[in-house]
């Protein structure tokens, strides 16, 4: 299991007891969807730490977020499996998968638009607050407690995103930059175990994407989840990412560290290489 | 001061007509202004003031039966035509409970929600769910499908003859100036159970787990999927809690209007369509400004224009708001994205 493993934990790594447990929290053994003649991912073997932060990369139309969709159940694999925490996600429907531990963001953002900030988080965290619908319907019998904890809960992420003073706007209404943290936020609140984030910094200026790395870093930190992204901004990956994937056209071409990815002569060749030569 | 028509005759002469509420049967309502010693303006006044509590009487119906189109439409994209036949159901089944089995109102009341609660609930969860990822115009079909095998079932169960529906409210009618004025105890509870079911199902939608997953289901079906969110229950539940105020909107409707027939539901359930689409479908406050608007329209236009043009008129109200507003009176704009 463990060799299968993206990378090792970093031993320089700055929660020492971080991934005290070896076994990583998802693995995917040689996965593969067809969508009709054409093979979008094929073969795709990897795992992820228990709180490791992973980087998908690869030119566009490699199949990353076709990655994500298969690791959400969004589409169901053609061949191979997903192992969450040890357990098979097969014949899972996408809100068994969240509820087993996965939570995601996505490309274009996709917010409850026309709902509250805080309502948005608060359907993040559907499944975490018990209100039986005896007492949604007759506001009694522990109604104003669930309400309570889950607008406590709500407003405890928001503030970790610096959104408290938001809460009350609508969602469709917030600036790009606050729309993305609030996608975040509402995924954090499901309680994964793995967070995937789909381009979290595109269409972000430079300080935008600096307060996003720390925002990385701090949830991983403070969430003691892996989060895996998708980024096409070179900088962002090989800053925070411990380990790295990269795709091409639907295949793995790499997998290690930064340091291995930057020196891969194959990853130079499909992806860093083309940027080299725009430049 | 009694009614210028007996409740027995007024039954029998909407027996005569089949499309469910009519204008014979609006003498429920009317100004019994039998003094002659008054002024004439007195009178048309007392007149428009009694019509204006008939409209918001039958407009409180449709905004009942109108929430049921407007949530399934919200939250499952979908247009439930066999709405309109579970409030028949919901009659039938309040009207045998009553009459056969001698439960009181408001069992029979609760009855009548339960068996519609489950028929709301198995309809969609065999008639529509096995179409949800295909065409809406599938849907639609199986939707009119499930209507004509409703209106059938009652047909074959309770035959053909129309049925004196005994009315469910038994206070008697307020009399106001000298009598002048009779406010019917139907029009009033309808009245009052309209307003209850608007103010629960807002706080319910805005404040509740369950509402807030309705309305992230109604915006995002996907995205609210991976939040954990079951989309199968959160529409089950909106057809329960529709087809619940479609059994309550039955027995309204008939209380007011007493004629129970296989077809009862129809035209009622067009017209709170209708009023559904006129106030912006999707929008629970918009179901509720669209009924009550379309009764006073219906009401206004039988007694100041012409009966037999009342429902031609309704629907031209219709088209005229949709040339002018296409999403209805509080329908949200459309804007793509670019």
């Amino acid at each position: 299991m463990a060799k299968d493993k993206m990378v090792p934990v970093p031993s320089n790594s700055i929660v020492p007891e971080r991934d005290v447990d070896k076994t990583p929290i998802l693995e995917t053994h040689h996965l593969g969807i067809d969508f009709g003649g054409l093979t979008a991912v094929d073969e795709l073997t990897l795992a992820v730490g228990r709180t490791e932060i992973a980087g998908l990369i690869g030119p566009n139309g490699a199949g990353k977020t076709t990655v994500f969709n298969l690791l959400t159940n969004v589409y169901q694999p053609t061949r191979g499996t997903i192992m969450l925490d040890g357990k098979s996600t097969a014949r899972k429907n996408t809100e068994q998968v969240n509820r087993m531990g996965i939570a995601r963001t996505f490309q274009n953002i996709r917010l409850f638009s026309n709902m509250s900030v805080l309502d948005n988080v608060k359907v993040g965290l559907h499944n975490s607050i018990k209100q039986p619908l005896i007492s949604s319907i007759t506001r009694l019998f522990g109604y104003r407690a669930s309400e309570k904890k889950s607008r406590d809960e709500a407003m405890e992420l928001l503030k970790f995103f610096k959104m408290e003073d938001m809460a009350n706007h609508q969602a469709g209404s917030l600036p790009y930059g606050a729309q993305r943290r609030l996608e975040i936020a509402r995924a954090l609140a499901t309680h994964p175990g793995i967070i995937l984030l789909d381009e979290p910094a595109a269409g972000m200026n430079p300080s935008e994407t600096a307060e996003l790395m720390e925002n990385i870093r701090r949830i991983r930190d403070n969430f003691n989840i892996a989060v895996m992204l998708i980024e096409h901004d070179m900088n962002l990956v090989m800053n925070i990412c411990e380990g790295i994937c990269v795709l091409d056209h639907g295949k793995v071409i790499a997998k290690g560290t930064p340091e291995e990815i930057k020196s891969n002569p194959k990853v130079i060749e499909a992806y860093l290489g083309k940027k080299k030569e725009a430049k | 001061m009694r009614f210028p028509v007996k409740r027995s005759e007024n039954a029998f002469i909407c027996l005569k007509n089949r499309d469910g509420p009519n204008e014979n049967c609006k003498m429920t309502f009317v100004c019994t202004n039998g003094a002659k010693s008054e002024t004439v303006k007195e009178g048309v006044n007392m007149t428009f003031i009694s019509n204006l509590i008939n409209g918001i009487s039958l407009g409180s119906v449709y905004a009942i039966i109108a929430l049921g189109y407007t949530m399934v439409y919200g939250i499952a994209k979908m247009l439930n035509f066999a709405h309109g036949d579970v409030i028949m159901v919901g009659a039938y089944i309040s009207y045998c409970a009553s009459s056969y089995l001698g439960f009181s109102p408001v069992l029979s009341v609760l009855l009548a929600m339960v068996v519609c609660t489950v028929l709301g609930v198995a309809i969609e969860a065999f008639a529509y769910r096995p179409l949800r990822r295909s065409g809406s115009l599938a849907v639609l079909i199986t939707a009119i499908g499930v209507s004509y095998l409703l209106q059938n079932v009652a047909l074959l169960i309770w035959g053909s003859n129309p049925k004196a529906f005994k009315s469910l409210v038994t206070f008697g009618s307020i009399s106001l100036f000298d009598g002048k004025l009779i406010i019917t105890a139907e029009s009033i509870v309808t009245v009052i159970a309209c307003i209850i079911i608007m103010v629960g199902l807002s706080l319910f939608t805005k404040k509740s787990k369950m509402g807030k997953a309705m309305r992230a289901v109604s915006e995002d079906k996907d995205a609210a999927e991976l939040m954990g969110i079951n989309v199968n229950v959160t529409i089950s539940l909106t057809f329960a809690i529709g087809s619940a105020l479609a059994a309550i909107a039955g027995v309204l409707l008939c209380s007011a209007y007493p004629t129970l027939q296989p077809t009862t539901g129809s035209m009622p359930g067009i017209k709170a369509f209708t009023a559904a689409v006129f106030g912006g479908i999707g929008s629970i406050p918009g179901a509720m400004i669209g009924g009550i608007l379309l009764g006073i329209i219906e009401i206004f236009s039988k007694s100041y224009i012409s009966t037999a043009l009342s429902d031609a008129i309704v629907f031209a109200v219709l088209i005229v708001v949709l040339l002018v507003k296409p999403t209805g009176l509080l329908g949200k704009k459309i804007t793509e994205k670019v």
